[in-house]
């Protein structure tokens, strides 16, 4: 190890020389101006997803309704104001694709992943800092691709962030599948290079470079929540890769992979002998892990924030690594859950059932050990703190719908209905989102050597939970009515007319919501340049990033980097008089170190 | 218009909010020692009982969301003889959850209230305990056992499909964006059909094998009758994309893919008659049309049509995102007594004689 240091150490000597602008803040090789990148290019593209929720919840709470934010924002797609049938179903689906991959995978696990890891474990930088660099600059590329899409004569892909074929295959289909599906398949083709360089690089720096003292058992649980990460990413990307290299052999070269036995607009195609049911396994091979590729890092984090604000270890260290290592397991083979009504074998919907309800298990004791964290604490109820509780609030109160939706017999009947929006946008969606709040207010010190307001976020905190709950849970309702997802407008149902007046309400509070998110940007970026300047370790952490100096260098330490003596939860440790002890600092002599 | 008023306004309450918060800043800067950032003594003592709020907010919101929309979920009134066991799997599942929810919710906010920190007071350390993970990993292992058990207990019962019952085969036949079913006639069998025999010049347009005898008889509708209390099998098929035929008062659904033939089987228990008569039913439809009413004014004011009274019917919707007109694909289903069915039956033309020749 110490090999490594000195070769590092002799590296930063030369960079802090050659040092210029383009260097340090557009082609940087440093892991922490890399995560701030990927921070801001992920809160962009937010900004992007989150106004187009709002334009379609607008239009399904008053369809048809002239509105001007429509005109202005969409053109000849709103014309005289009224939106188009087919721009709602490309907003719902560049909603979903720009949240889950942009912003919760890009965002969040690009950001603290880069930010944490080589600081958490004590490294100078990311195994490859060259390979990080080319990994941040993919991912904008593909950020580009995907919002030059919204621009294409045709309208961007409209298909459902699923892109299921033949819908997507065949710009005859619908009017989105042309240019707009083609730019979103190279998109998201450029998105899994970069993910997937991203990740090779979090597993190697993991694995080699941690500092001397840290053992696999000392790591905190943001580093293992990030490992296992990057883990499952390795193994499902290239699986959503090679589904969307055959679709473009599909739509381009005339294969028949996903495709067969179709006539359209009065002509029968050529197709013959493939089959969409392989796209959905392909496509959920990934999709699935996907969400836990979402969900592991807030979890990460939400525990690390816990610890460090109930002054309290985090409850069942090991157990936490072992529900960690468990969901992951468990998230590769419960694909199928997605396709209980594909025309799959029901003998198949039985397995997926039986290893879907598993997953409850570790699920469960995660968030027992989150409250007993809690019980007895001496809790610091900083803005990060807050969203930490909310995520566990939230993740309940989403995971629990899970146990119905994973429920093959009970599927049938609220699959692809409102239900399931409420349950993902409650367990994966606000849960992940909360979770990367945490992780910006407690780590922006770090990264900007400033702190945020803490009034502001305390009303960000505080609106935004309440309208999370005001949108989402009325929702259930809805869809246990059998509404179904996707529908421009539900007047052509008189079947669904008393549902109006609930879908106005979630609205009303998404509309709210979404414009609190405005205090929070104010907050964000106004702090870099004005927020008031921070102590070296303002939550008084016991992790190795706090002993680095504020202000940020090249290498992370000056001089050498700390050694690891204790696991990373000592936090009101009996015979200590600070409520909190380093990692780097030396057991006293006779202390035992607690190894739970 | 509203709309964007109703945001100017927030937009206001925003700005408002900002320099409140400012002004609050200010004031907290003279006599705050901490940190700047970090959260005071006040700050935890003030989020501590917001926190108990939020749960009370939790509690509420649940409790108004059962009061004014619980008569919305299709939890009874299944119209199909497997629906109250889907129906009664769903009501355990709830009430599991129901538990589960409102104990966890008020543990984590009644902790996060309970031990809001204060200067000075110690954490308890406590790592640790075997024995209360043992309790928390078993307890949910029983549960889900029991869970999977029943689910595929009713999964399984649910798609099978035995034939002895001799179903009368319907295929339900999906493209952009509406309905057709064919019926097998009276052979009860359905005829040889691809996409590739479809001509529409000869109305051939679910591409029938015209030399097929067993399709000669086939009957194609753009309604679904099913006569009550006969088992039916349905064998969905999709001409361009993929559909999903839903049928929510019958808790059926199964998705109709293109190159491939899916099934699903019930048994209708509920006339649409005898349903229309259910005081469920009544009720449902009576404030439909008092909402339609409250509509119809004002489309009269402007000018416009008023909205038609609506009458309860099962429907088929298509439940899988298929292109634009995806939000109007639907087909009225009838149930209705035997007799009923076939004197229906018998007026629809059957394929040999609807052809154009």
């Amino acid at each position: 190890m110490s090999a490594h240091e000195d070769m590092h150490a002799h590296d930063d000597h030369g960079h802090h020389h050659k040092e210029t602008f383009v260097t340090k803040y557009i082609f940087s090789q440093d892991h922490k101006m890399i995560a701030k990148q990927y921070l801001i290019t992920g809160t962009i593209m937010g900004v992007i997803g989150v106004i187009m929720s709002l334009m379609f919840r607008m239009q399904i709470a008053w369809p048809e309704e002239p509105n001007a934010i429509f005109e202005a924002l969409l053109g000849k797609w709103a014309p005289d104001g009224v939106m188009d049938a087919d721009i709602y179903l490309a907003l719902v689906t560049i909603h979903g694709t720009i949240m889950v991959f942009f912003v919760l995978t890009a965002g969040l696990s690009g950001t603290f992943s880069n930010l944490l890891i080589p600081l958490q474990i004590g490294a100078r930088d990311m195994a490859s800092g060259f390979l990080n660099m080319v990994s941040y600059w993919l991912f904008f590329l593909s950020s580009v691709f995907m919002v030059i899409s919204l621009f294409v004569e045709a309208g961007p892909a409209a298909a459902g962030w699923t892109i299921y074929p033949p819908l997507s295959a065949l710009p005859m289909a619908q009017s989105g599948s042309g240019m707009g599906m083609t730019l979103w398949l190279v998109s998201m083709a450029i998105f899994i290079a970069s993910s997937l360089l991203g990740s090779l690089n979090y597993i190697v720096t993991v694995i080699n470079l941690r500092t001397k003292g840290m053992s696999m058992t000392r790591l905190p649980l943001t580093i293992w929540a990030f490992f296992i990460t990057a883990i499952i990413g390795v193994v499902s990307f290239p699986v959503l890769l090679s589904a969307a290299l055959l679709l473009i052999m599909d739509r381009s070269f005339g294969t028949s992979f996903f495709l067969s036995d179709i006539f359209i607009q009065g002509e029968v195609l050529h197709y013959q002998g493939g089959s969409p049911v392989l796209f959905e396994h392909l496509f959920w091979f990934l999709g699935h892990p996907e969400v836990y590729i979402v969900i592991l890092p807030a979890m990460g984090l939400v525990s690390e924030i816990m610890a460090t604000n109930s002054r309290k270890p985090i409850f069942g260290y090991r157990a936490m690594i072992a529900s960690i290592l468990a969901i992951a397991f468990l998230s590769t083979i419960v694909w199928g859950h997605h396709m209980f009504v594909s025309g799959m074998n029901p003998f198949l919907g039985s397995v997926f059932t039986f290893t879907t309800l598993l997953i409850a298990i570790p699920s469960a004791v995660k968030a027992f050990n989150w409250i007993t964290t809690l019980w007895k604490g001496n809790l610091q109820l900083n803005p990060a703190m807050l969203f930490s509780i909310g995520f566990v609030s939230t993740f309940i109160t989403g995971g629990l719908t899970g146990i119905i939706l994973g429920d093959s017999a009970l599927d049938i009947n609220v699959h692809d209905t409102y239900f399931v929006v409420a349950h993902f946008h409650l367990v994966m969606g606000i849960s992940a989102l909360y979770g990367m709040f945490a992780g910006i207010y407690h780590w922006y010190p770090k990264m900007f050597g400033r702190m945020l307001n803490k009034n502001l976020g305390y009303i960000h905190f505080w609106v935004t939970a309440v309208c999370a709950y005001g949108v989402f849970f009325p929702m259930h309702f809805i869809g246990m009515a059998g509404l179904p997802r996707r529908y421009y407008t539900n007047s052509n149902f008189p079947l669904f007319d008393d549902l109006a007046n609930v879908n106005v309400i979630i609205t009303i509070f998404a509309l709210i919501g979404g414009i609190v998110q405005i205090l929070y940007l104010y907050n964000f970026f106004g702090s870099i340049f004005f927020g008031k300047k921070t102590v070296q370790n303002p939550w008084k952490s016991t992790t190795l990033e706090w002993t680095a100096p504020i202000k940020h260098i090249h290498g992370n330490w000056e001089g050498e980097i700390p050694h690891v003596h204790r696991w990373s939860y000592d936090y009101s440790k009996p015979g200590h008089d600070a409520d909190f002890v380093p990692q780097n600092i030396p057991l006293k002599e006779g202390e035992e170190e607690l190894q739970h | 218009m509203t709309t964007l008023l109703t945001i100017i306004v927030l937009v206001f309450i925003l700005i408002a909010i900002w320099q409140m918060v400012k002004i609050f800043d200010l004031a907290q800067a003279k006599t705050e020692t901490a940190i700047p950032g970090v959260a005071t003594d006040k700050d935890n003592t003030m989020n501590g009982y917001l926190m108990m709020g939020f749960l009370a907010f939790i509690y509420v919101i649940t409790i108004v969301c059962c009061v004014k929309w619980g008569d919305l979920p299709l939890l009874s009134n299944s119209a199909s003889e497997h629906g109250p066991t889907i129906d009664n799997l769903m009501i355990v599942s709830l009430v599991i959850i129901f538990i589960v929810q409102t104990v966890t919710q008020y543990l984590l906010h009644y902790f996060a209230f309970k031990y809001k920190g204060e200067k000075g007071k110690k954490a308890l350390f406590f790592a640790d305990n075997n024995k209360l993970e043992a309790i928390w990993t078993i307890i949910p292992v029983i549960v889900l056992a029991g869970l999977i058990i029943y689910g595929l207990n009713t999964w399984i019962n649910i798609m099978g499909v035995d034939e002895s019952d001799d179903p009368l085969v319907i295929e339900l036949y999906a493209q952009q964006f509406n309905w057709k079913a064919r019926y097998g006639g009276a052979d009860n069998t359905l005829g040889k059909s691809n996409v590739r025999l479809i001509d529409i010049d000869r109305a051939n347009i679910l591409g029938l094998d015209e030399a097929d005898p067993y399709a000669q008889d086939d009957i194609i509708t753009t309604e679904l009758h099913l006569p009550v209390g006969r088992p039916v099998l349905f064998k969905m098929r999709s001409q361009d994309v993929l559909h999903s035929a839903y049928m929510p008062h019958f808790r059926a659904q199964m998705n109709c893919v293109p190159g491939m033939i899916t099934q699903f089987g019930y048994t209708p228990t509920v006339t649409t008659a005898q349903m229309r008569q259910t005081q469920e039913i009544i009720d449902k439809v009576a404030n439909i049309n008092r909402i339609r009413v409250e509509k119809s004014k004002d489309l009269i004011a402007k000018g416009e049509e008023p909205l038609e009274r609506y009458e309860f019917d099962y429907l088929l919707l298509c439940n899988k995102i298929c292109g634009k007109s995806h939000y109007n694909m639907q087909m009225k289903i009838i149930v209705e007594t035997q007799e009923e069915y076939e004197a229906w039956i018998k007026e629809q033309k059957d394929f040999k004689n609807s052809l154009i020749n």
